[in-house]
């Protein structure tokens, strides 16, 4: 019989291996499925993993959209997995998206067409001050009433859903947009565009707010008291009351900074690469950034890592569905399949596997 | 707008209907949190259980086979967390997560082909005179099968959990995972089986969905029923006959909704449609807010996992 016995403290190799060892395995469980659907899963993995790079065909074309699907990716999972370290549950970062997307659109809306440079950094803030504002609700519940912050943060996106629907059909649509559902075109606004920076990099203002939350986080976690309190929430609750962390404190700061960072992302959205508030603007990155969030351990590094595999795979996906016809819904079975492996191979950070001799097992149990 | 098109016995009948998925999810979930397990991946088994179920059933052309294979999809995704949390000791709240994530999209995978199908009609049951009944005829005895076996399943939980000796095994375990493992008691396989039979049941409850109450298959139906389900259970204090009351007045208000968009109430329909989220919030807010008693009424251990030190 097999027996487990709980480390002291992780153990740090495992830490960095189990991701490894677990989008192997994700390779392994997928080739299979592609399988099943009838493809060549060698063929279908090299089109996800390694084609969007380095194939002389598509390389072009697919090289930039990785920073433009993992910018998004990463500055949401970065704030939401400073939040999962203090065990706090933020799990309607694709609420806050659309939101801070809907503020940010707004706030263009309301200065079109005038052309001044001072038009996107407000639009920056009113982004992030949807996100936040759209987080603080489940935040003020949880601190204010007692209640669970991840149902109602959930039950959040759906009420977001509504609203983008509703905005897109009725208060922001296009007066000049022949009654076609869809705001104005953001992206074609000058001053509110979010434009490429570098030629064909894929790298507009989105990425370089990514890379700042990363360096961000990373001084806030490991230099920063309010890191340390973060920290010692999650694994030492008791500890962290004692040490005088206020827990209202710390929700409400972990929930707004989760939520400004996806409404920033949603803004980066709209005014780059979406174009336009639109009822289908939201493609999932909230959900996905949960993701890329367990997958970086919830460690900034790591995220900035996951949030460009977790990108390849959306982009390697489209490929497939392209070349191969291998549905769409078959890259989420995958990222679900790698949340999964992921979690099961944790016990290898936080457990000894034992082989407990038959002899010994009466005084194993 | 027209209210007069709006029948109170018809919308009572329709609101047992529309209630029934998140009972069923509900009632799994209640028995799940009850053995101490926080399983988030309602929503996840009840879309896959929505999927087998119409699958099967438009295969065979039989709704019942439908129905077993939703329970049968549910448990088989509820095992997967089972394994993640109870043998691999994995955090809960990521597991069920993870188990909608997967769900959702395993879902629309392989229900690609069928879309746009109409899947064989489920009867409703008939009690000869006894549906003639003016009124209640139309409420209580013209429902179909799992309207009834919902309300069975109320019964049979509320009396399983109170008076028999598993179901207090299964709650002593929930309180206290540590004492009951004290007393003899197999904290992890009373767990595996709760979980089990939550699956089950949400997966039931999506299979409700898919084949009576919509009944069609469009990807990402659920729409957040399986999360409603769960605040049900907070709603319901643990108790399976609020969880009865709470599925009911979920389902009066989705129904209600739903009459109000056609008797063309001058509101986007958008606004409406978002009234069972912001009720559901209102709810959880109103429920919680009396600290000492929600503390009292969930189950000791929720959420914690159990490693039997050896």
């Amino acid at each position: 019989m097999l027996r487990l016995e709980k480390r002291p403290s992780p153990s740090q190799a495992w830490n960095y291996a189990t991701p490894v060892l677990a989008v192997a395995l994700t390779m392994v469980a997928g080739g299979l499925l592609f399988l099943a659907l009838g493809k060549n899963p060698f063929e279908a993995i090299r089109l996800i993993f390694w084609d969007p790079l380095f194939s002389e065909q598509f390389g072009a074309y697919s090289r930039p959209q990785l920073l433009i699907k993992a910018g998004p990716l990463i500055l949401i999972a970065v704030g939401l997995s400073i939040g999962f370290r203090a065990g706090i549950w933020n799990i309607g970062a694709e609420g806050q998206y659309i939101i801070g997307a809907m503020c940010a659109a707004a706030m263009a809306l309301a200065f079109y067409p005038t052309e001044s440079v001072l038009v996107f950094p407000l639009m920056i803030a009113a982004g992030a001050f949807g996100g936040w504002a759209w987080a603080m609700i489940p935040a003020i519940l949880k601190t204010r009433f007692n209640t669970n912050e991840i149902l109602v943060s959930l039950l959040l996106v759906y009420v977001a859903e509504k609203l983008l629907a509703a905005a897109a059909t009725g208060f922001m649509r296009n007066p000049q947009g022949a009654g076609f559902p869809g705001s104005r075109n953001i992206n074609a606004y000058g001053s509110a565009s979010n434009m490429e920076l570098i030629a064909n990099t894929g790298l507009h203002w989105g990425g370089v707010a990514a890379f700042i939350a990363v360096i961000f986080a990373y001084v806030l976690l490991q230099r920063h008291i309010l890191g340390f309190h973060v920290r010692l929430a999650g694994q030492a609750p008791r500890a962290a009351k004692f040490a005088g962390v206020a827990p209202t404190r710390l929700v409400v700061m972990c929930l707004g900074l989760s939520g400004a960072f996806a409404g920033m992302a949603g803004m980066f959205e709209v005014s780059g690469p979406a174009r336009l508030i639109s009822i289908d603007f939201n493609a999932g990155y909230g959900f996905t950034a949960i993701i890329v969030a367990f997958l970086g351990r919830l460690h900034p590094v790591g995220i900035l890592l996951a949030g460009f595999l977790l990108a390849l795979t959306y982009i390697g996906g489209e490929l497939a569905q392209f070349m191969l016809g291998i549905p769409g819904a078959a890259i989420q079975v995958f990222q679900g399949m790698l949340l999964f492996f992921l979690l099961a191979l944790d016990i290898l950070s936080n457990y000894r596997v034992r082989l407990a001799l038959p002899a010994q097992k009466g005084e194993a149990r | 707008m027209d209210l007069s098109a709006i029948n109170p016995v018809v919308l009572i009948a329709s609101l047992m209907v529309a209630a029934t998925p998140i009972l069923l999810a509900g009632m799994g979930e209640l028995v799940v949190e009850k053995s101490g397990v926080l399983n988030l991946g309602v929503e996840g088994m009840m879309i896959v259980g929505a999927v087998s179920g119409f699958a099967v059933a438009a295969t065979t052309g039989n709704p019942y086979l439908g129905m077993l294979a939703s329970i049968a999809a549910g448990a088989a995704l509820a095992a997967i967390f089972a394994l993640l949390t109870q043998v691999l000791m994995a955090n809960q709240v990521a597991s069920g997560l993870a188990l909608t994530l997967f769900g959702l999209g395993f879902s629309a995978l392989v229900g690609q082909s069928y879309v746009g199908i109409v899947p064989p009609r489920t009867e409703k049951l008939t009690f000869g005179p006894l549906t003639d009944l003016p009124v209640l005829g139309r409420i209580l005895f013209n429902q179909d099968i799992l309207v009834y076996a919902s309300i069975a399943l109320v019964v049979a939980v509320w009396y399983w959990l109170r008076a028999t000796r598993s179901g207090r095994v299964l709650r002593a375990v929930g309180e206290n995972h540590d004492s009951a493992h004290a007393l003899g008691y197999k904290v992890r396989r009373v767990r595996v089986l709760a979980i089990l039979f939550g699956g089950a049941c949400a997966g039931l409850g999506g299979g409700y969905l898919s084949l009576i109450r919509v009944p069609q298959w469009t990807e990402g139906m659920t729409a957040g029923a399986g999360w409603i389900a769960l605040a049900l259970v907070v709603f319901a204090s643990w108790r399976p006959w609020r969880l009865l009351g709470g599925a009911y007045l979920f389902g009066g208000i989705m129904v209600l909704q739903f009459n109000l968009q056609a008797a063309g109430l001058r509101i986007p329909v958008e606004y409406l449609a978002m009234s069972p989220y912001l009720i559901t919030i209102l709810v959880l807010v109103v429920m919680s807010s009396n600290r000492a008693r929600s503390s009292l009424s969930a189950p000791g251990s929720l959420g914690r996992s159990f490693h039997a030190a050896g």
